[in-house]
């Protein structure tokens, strides 16, 4: 049974904060496929093409018959737990610090033994689920799960090392006058966050939903104009340290190609409410976060980016906002980067047209925005790194891997 | 298949080791020099007089056999470079030994040592192997310790093991390493003691484990003819087997390659398990001696634990078994480690042993197992040796 959290004391300010250290993140060029998988959530492992082997650990060539270069494939996660052990000292300074730690050998039912991470509720002779996680190094690890859901699952200590649980975390969601921004903080609130910060730009002007957004648990109405550098490093220096979870949730979606405007005018103001505004963001934020990523019960644990799916291919009619979003995607990779030392995950999540008033003259499927925080909350829960919400995501993103340049032209 | 031919008129003589030290300031050059030069000063040889080299080293980097022709002033026609960990010692010997039968060199130095520095033993662990890189040490990065811990964990609910069983092992050895000079554990050990030691990675206990140290083994191979006239001590070589990443599908290791090869390697040196007057195995944790008391004919499969509770482990008892304390009270220098049980086997048939000497030894099982790449040891080995006769 895993023992539930309890809700960490208010932290004594005087105390040093201890700092976050990485678990060994080399890995060999034909392992990173397992990081592709742990971030989307998928369970894969390499399987040969030739004679249907399934491998593990990663190699450049297939046991069974040499052949060159296996696929990373979905595969059953199914197997039983053979051997446990508890280790009690390690030459490792990330895990020294986290001892004791329990690890087991897996007999996968498609075939090979994994050594892996293992839930407290998993005991030897046990079924387990596998799963890929993203450990604080951004590397994969497998890690076994109970075969069901056990009570607390989420609050096992190694388990929420690979996750971003919001359970006695505190989230900043930067735009509270959105509905994606308004569900964000909904959906915060509901998964345990002990605080919902919520950044309110001119708060004398009124919204729609207001009302319901002050009304909802633990939420606290923040000033936060994501235009201005100067409200943005004020908020930072005000709650900077008991931020454990930033959402961006600021929008500036406005429809049309290049052409199709006159001037710079509506570029800007997108680029400065999307791009700058991320980098304000991360700059006054970022260090913060990254600083805290080993700071107890509720570290810092994660920047959760909202990307329209067009920032992989650009769909001309909204094609100067297509491409605000790709300069968004591409400062992603640069801030997951950045975050990385600290063991802060920096979660994509990708969607298509959303059921708000910019997207009004678009025809269905659209994303409601309680489907889209559902979908930040549990890519946290889950410690992913790429969520793709929807059929329109989905379908550009499987385009998009299939071949960009056709994308291009279907687009 | 072919079958093995003998080594007839083959030696292993000459065995030497350096003394362990548990940390050392010097690198794994100057152990593998300290060994040359006994060896040479035992055998009457200069440099130039040594046509072969053997080497076993994990800390020798960034040379490799090659370089460290240059750096002691070999001249060698046979060279050998064996990253084969605990199997280093048998391994090193079988192929010289072939070298030596097919003319390819007269006299071949056998060499294994290992520097200790402080963090050194992290930093091995940590770039071990590709797949140790990828798929083991970041997971708690318990190292050999948490591999060895879940074979063990297997061992005891497969065939009813206890711990009791494997401290017999440990205790035994430390009574022999009493008796050995060059150990580095030299305080009496108790079961008590053993089952009261702290957990490392359950069920490993502090006494299952290896100390890393520094230190050199090595030996020379030569024929029959050419010890004699050197006038140095020597073994005859009666069998020797190696056999790597056997049962693969295994999903746990419970057995080793011996099993493969172990009616030929008895048949050719004539002699059956009852034979054998001393035992050395590898001893990196107590499962593994268990595991080669079975796979190498001595009991059947998961009876081992019983074997040795009806036995004197010890070098004055009916089951003489790692008479020199072995690395769980000698200390684990490294690839030295391969070679340890060998070098002591050598010198309990030349009866040089000493205090540990073992009375009447005519014949010696030496075996070597290693190198936990992943989840399992891959490499096995052993060796049949006998008194010269």
């Amino acid at each position: 049974m895993t023992e539930p959290l309890v809700r960490p004391k208010r932290k004594d300010p005087l105390k040093r904060t201890r700092l976050p250290l990485s678990p060994p993140g080399a890995r060999s060029r034909t392992a990173l496929g397992l990081a592709t998988a742990a971030a989307q959530g998928r369970f894969m492992l390499q399987v040969c093409q030739d004679c249907a082997k399934t491998i593990y650990p990663p190699r450049d060539a297939c046991p069974g018959c040499f052949a060159p270069a296996p696929p990373f494939c979905d595969v059953p996660d199914g197997g039983v737990l053979l051997a446990v052990t508890t280790i009690r000292t390690s030459t490792d300074a990330y895990y020294r610090e986290r001892m004791p730690w329990r690890v087991g050998t897996v007999r996968l039912d498609c075939g090979p033994s994994v050594v892996a991470h293992v839930h407290g509720d998993c005991a030897e002779g046990d079924r387990v689920a596998m799963s890929l996680k993203l450990d604080r190094s951004g590397q994969a690890a497998a890690f076994a799960l109970p075969a069901r859901e056990t009570p607390d699952m989420a609050d096992d200590k190694q388990l929420r090392e690979m996750t971003c649980d919001p359970k006695f975390r505190r989230a900043l969601v930067t735009d509270g006058r959105t509905a994606v921004g308004q569900a964000c903080a909904k959906a915060l609130s509901e998964a345990g966050c002990t605080i919902v910060f919520v950044g309110i730009a001119d708060a004398w002007k009124p919204f729609p939903g207001e009302e319901a957004l002050r009304k909802t648990a633990n939420v606290e109405i923040v000033p936060l104009d994501l235009t201005n550098s100067e409200s943005v490093g004020d908020l930072a220096a005000d709650i900077g340290g008991r931020v454990d979870i930033v959402v961006n949730t600021a929008e500036h979606v406005r429809p049309g190609g290049i052409m199709a405007r006159k001037g710079l005018v509506v570029a800007r103001e997108e680029m400065d409410v999307r791009y700058f505004g991320l980098m304000r963001l991360a700059q006054a934020f970022g260090p913060a976060l990254r600083f805290r990523g080993a700071d107890g019960v509720n570290s810092a644990a994660a920047f959760v980016n909202f990307l329209f799916v067009h920032a992989l291919a650009n769909w001309p009619e909204f094609g100067a906002y297509s491409a605000t979003e790709a300069a968004c995607l591409s400062a992603s990779h640069s801030l997951r980067a950045e975050l990385r030392p600290g063991g802060v995950k920096f979660i994509n999540i990708f969607h298509g047209p959303l059921e708000t008033e910019w997207f009004q003259p678009l025809p269905p499927p659209k994303v409601a925005p309680s489907a889209l925080a559902r979908s930040a909350v549990d890519a946290l829960k889950r410690g992913l790194e790429d969520v793709f919400v929807g059929d329109i995501a989905q379908d550009i993103r499987e385009r998009f891997l299939a071949d960009p340049k056709t994308l291009e032209r279907e687009l | 298949m072919r079958r093995r031919q003998s080594y007839k008129g083959v030696v292993a003589a000459a065995p030497i080791t350096i003394p362990y030290e548990r940390f050392s300031i010097h690198g794994a050059h100057w152990w593998i020099g300290r060994a040359l030069r006994a060896l040479a000063e035992q055998a009457h040889l200069k440099p130039a007089d040594i046509d072969g080299f053997s080497v076993s080293s994990f800390t020798v980097g960034p040379d490799t056999a090659i370089g460290l022709t240059q750096h002691f002033g070999l001249s060698p026609r046979f060279l050998d470079h064996l990253p084969l960990g605990g199997a280093s010692g048998v391994v090193g010997l079988r192929r010289a030994a072939r070298a030596v039968q097919a003319g390819d060199a007269d006299i071949v130095a056998c060499v294994a040592a290992d520097a200790n520095h402080v963090d050194s033993f992290r930093r091995t662990l940590s770039t071990f192997s590709r797949f140790a890189q990828d798929a083991v040490y970041p997971y708690g990065s318990g190292g050999p310790n948490a591999s060895f811990a879940l074979i063990t964990r297997d061992y005891m609910n497969r065939f009813g093991a206890t711990r009791e069983d494997f401290g017999r092992i440990c205790v035994a050895q430390r009574e022999n390493a009493l008796a050995y000079p060059h150990a580095l554990m030299k305080k009496k050990l108790t079961l008590d003691e053993y089952m009261g030691a702290r957990a490392i990675s359950d069920p490993i206990h502090l006494f299952d484990c290896v100390m890393p140290c520094a230190g050199a083994e090595a030996f020379l191979v030569c024929t029959e003819e050419r010890a004699r006239d050197l006038g140095l001590p020597f073994v005859n070589i009666l069998s020797t087997i190696e056999r790597h990443n056997a049962f693969m599908d295994d999903p746990i290791q419970y057995r080793g390659g011996w099993v493969v090869d172990l009616e030929e390697f008895y048949g050719l040196a004539e002699v059956k398990p009852e034979d054998v007057d001393l035992l050395q195995t590898y001893d990196d944790y107590p499962v593994i001696s268990l595991m080669q008391i079975e796979d190498l004919g001595f009991c059947k499969k998961g009876e081992a634990a019983a074997f040795v509770r009806t036995r004197d482990l010890t070098y004055r008892g009916d089951f003489p078994h790692n008479t020199s304390g072995g690395q769980l009270s000698v200390g684990q220098a490294g690839a030295a480690g391969g070679y340890l049980g060998l070098v002591e086997a050598m010198r309990q048939l030349c009866g040089l042993a000493g205090a540990n000497q073992v009375k009447e030894a005519e014949v010696a099982l030496v075996s070597g197992f290693g190198m936990i790449n992943y989840d399992r040891g891959l490499a096995s080995a052993a060796a049949l040796l006998a008194k010269a006769s």
